[in-house]
């Protein structure tokens, strides 16, 4: 278990790793022992991981956005360059790489060690055993809802994170005036692209897949007690940051490249 | 019926079942007992098909659950109902939900037959006032009587306990001895029990296993084990000062009988 630590990198344990995890999945998408008992789980999932998150999502989003704006209104005044630059270059960044990339690199904190931590203290208790004695498939009863409820709900926070980024531009620009605020609007409208939505949307369910996956992988597999659930937790939210850089790497590659 | 051949087990090189051959009464009350580390709450996870043991065979009814598919797994283990060491209990459930759970998963009742069934589980352990509780806000004898109802609650065949009285005062440990014999009589339940505790044996035991360092040392009744012939077992039985004395006293009123009968 956790053999994906760099420090304790080797092809073998990696591959073994890989291994346990395609494995894990395979349970994991089977289909559900009671539907009634999924949709249960999945609603209350989607209220612990979606909707709880909002205040993390609504916060760093409207700062983010604020100082983003702030910075280039700053750093690209030149006279060769139209004001309305810094709308543009703030929509582009928030909508391709914070709201869906950098947003779920703080979600993987909050919701992928909050995965790790409660299904490896559901194993080292023997609850995941208490459900394999009575014949649940326990990868897909506790994880299954997890990972579809996160995938369902990531682009209502990505829309929200969208929103929020460009609001916060916006009463940077009504309180300091650089750039004015009809320039923002102006520059934030400027040759806008639908598909850039869309892209970042499906990115986000992609790694919110990443997230919630991995960090499941992590608990579950966890042999030892609360130490070793603490280190699930740490090492699920490491593991998670890379994998969604090397998917933002090669995701950008093929549609936007 | 459950019988066991030719059990082995072993963890990187170390052997922990070692040949077990034996049976288990139906109907009563089984009892796994041997000091720590001699491999009992294994054999026991081997039994519920949690441990895949490196040889030998585990039959319910004559059938091998070591080549079992897991088709026909999962419906035997509708038939088992676990007490795990530490409850195992939902935490973000009520108890009556824990109770309901497998009945929500396994069953075909409605919801209100289902809630009736849970509430009849939860009375027959005496827990009908805590339905509404989370395991965080019950005492540990409570959460054990819980999940023995939750464990109950889909009229299971075989009942298995891991150490149902560790970490429970002595009258607590007494009561769940009580309720673990009394639902294997009310519902003719096979149970197996792992226990190191000798209170328990004595309390419910009708067939007893020893285990030493992974080998079945000994197998019989409870009115046989305190004159049993063998060292370990005797080691293992006679290591509390009340046994002891309990050993004594039977030696003196022994030989003051055979005194009185050879006076006589």
């Amino acid at each position: 278990m956790c053999t994906l630590i760099p420090d304790e990198m080797s092809i073998v344990s990696s591959l073994e790793s890989v291994g346990e995890y395609v494995e894990l999945m395979r349970r994991v998408m089977a289909p559900p022992d009671r539907v009634r008992e999924f949709f249960k789980e999945f609603s209350k999932e989607v209220y612990k991981l979606g909707v709880n998150s909002i205040w993390l999502v609504i916060i760093i989003s409207f700062f983010i956005g604020a100082v983003i704006v702030m910075q280039i209104a700053i750093n690209v005044a030149s006279p060769l360059l139209p004001r309305f630059t810094v709308g543009v270059v703030s929509r582009e960044i928030i909508l391709l790489e914070f709201s869906s990339t950098i947003m779920c690199l703080i979600l993987s904190g909050k919701v992928g060690s909050n995965i790790a931590s409660e299904i490896g203290t559901m194993r080292v208790t023997e609850q995941i055993d208490a459900l394999d004695i009575m014949g649940v498939n326990s990868a897909n009863y506790l994880i299954m809802p997890k990972v579809s409820a996160f995938v369902f709900f990531m682009p209502v926070l990505v829309a929200l994170s969208m929103f929020l980024g460009m609001f916060g531009g916006y009463i940077i620009c009504l309180f300091t005036g650089t750039p004015p605020v009809s320039t923002y609007i102006y520059g934030i409208q400027f040759f806008f692209r639908e598909s850039f939505v869309w892209t970042s949307i499906l990115k986000s369910m992609i790694y919110g897949f990443i997230i919630a996956s991995v960090s499941a992988y992590f608990g579950y597999h966890v042999k030892g007690g609360s130490l070793e659930v603490g280190k699930a937790s740490t090492d699920s939210v490491v593991i998670n940051n890379i994998l969604i850089l090397a998917a933002d790497l090669v995701f950008t590659q093929l549609v936007m490249g | 019926m459950i019988q066991v051949r030719n059990l082995i087990k072993e963890f990187e090189g170390r052997i922990v079942l070692d040949d077990i051959t034996t049976s288990f009464k139906k109907g009563a009350v089984n009892m796994i007992i041997g000091k720590s580390g001699s491999g009992k709450t294994v054999f026991l996870k081997c039994l519920i098909g949690l441990i895949q043991p490196n040889s030998g065979e585990i039959r319910y009814n004559g059938r091998d659950i070591t080549e079992m598919r897991a088709r026909e797994m999962k419906r035997l283990r509708r038939d088992m109902g676990m007490l795990f060491q530490g409850s195992a209990l939902f935490d973000s459930k009520t108890v009556l939900e824990n109770v309901m759970f497998p009945l929500d998963m396994f069953s075909r009742m409605n919801l209100r037959e289902r809630k009736k069934r849970a509430e009849f589980c939860l009375e027959r352990v005496n827990l009908s006032h805590a339905a509404d509780l989370y395991p965080s806000e019950i005492s540990g004898g409570m959460m054990k009587r819980a999940a023995i109802a939750r464990a109950i609650a889909l009229n299971p065949r075989y009942l298995f306990c891991d150490e149902p009285n560790s970490g429970l005062d002595p009258k607590t440990a007494q009561l769940i001895d009580e309720l673990i014999s009394d639902i294997t009589d009310d519902f003719g339940i096979t149970s197996i029990v792992v226990s190191h505790d000798m209170n328990s044996v004595m309390n419910i035991g009708d067939n007893i296993i020893f285990l030493n360092e992974g080998i079945l040392e000994w197998q019989g009744s409870k009115d046989k084990i305190m004159d049993a012939n063998n060292e370990k077992l005797n080691e293992f039985v006679f290591a509390s000062e009340l046994f002891k004395k309990i050993k004594a006293a039977d030696t003196i009123i022994s030989e003051n009988n055979a005194s009185g009968q050879e006076v006589g």
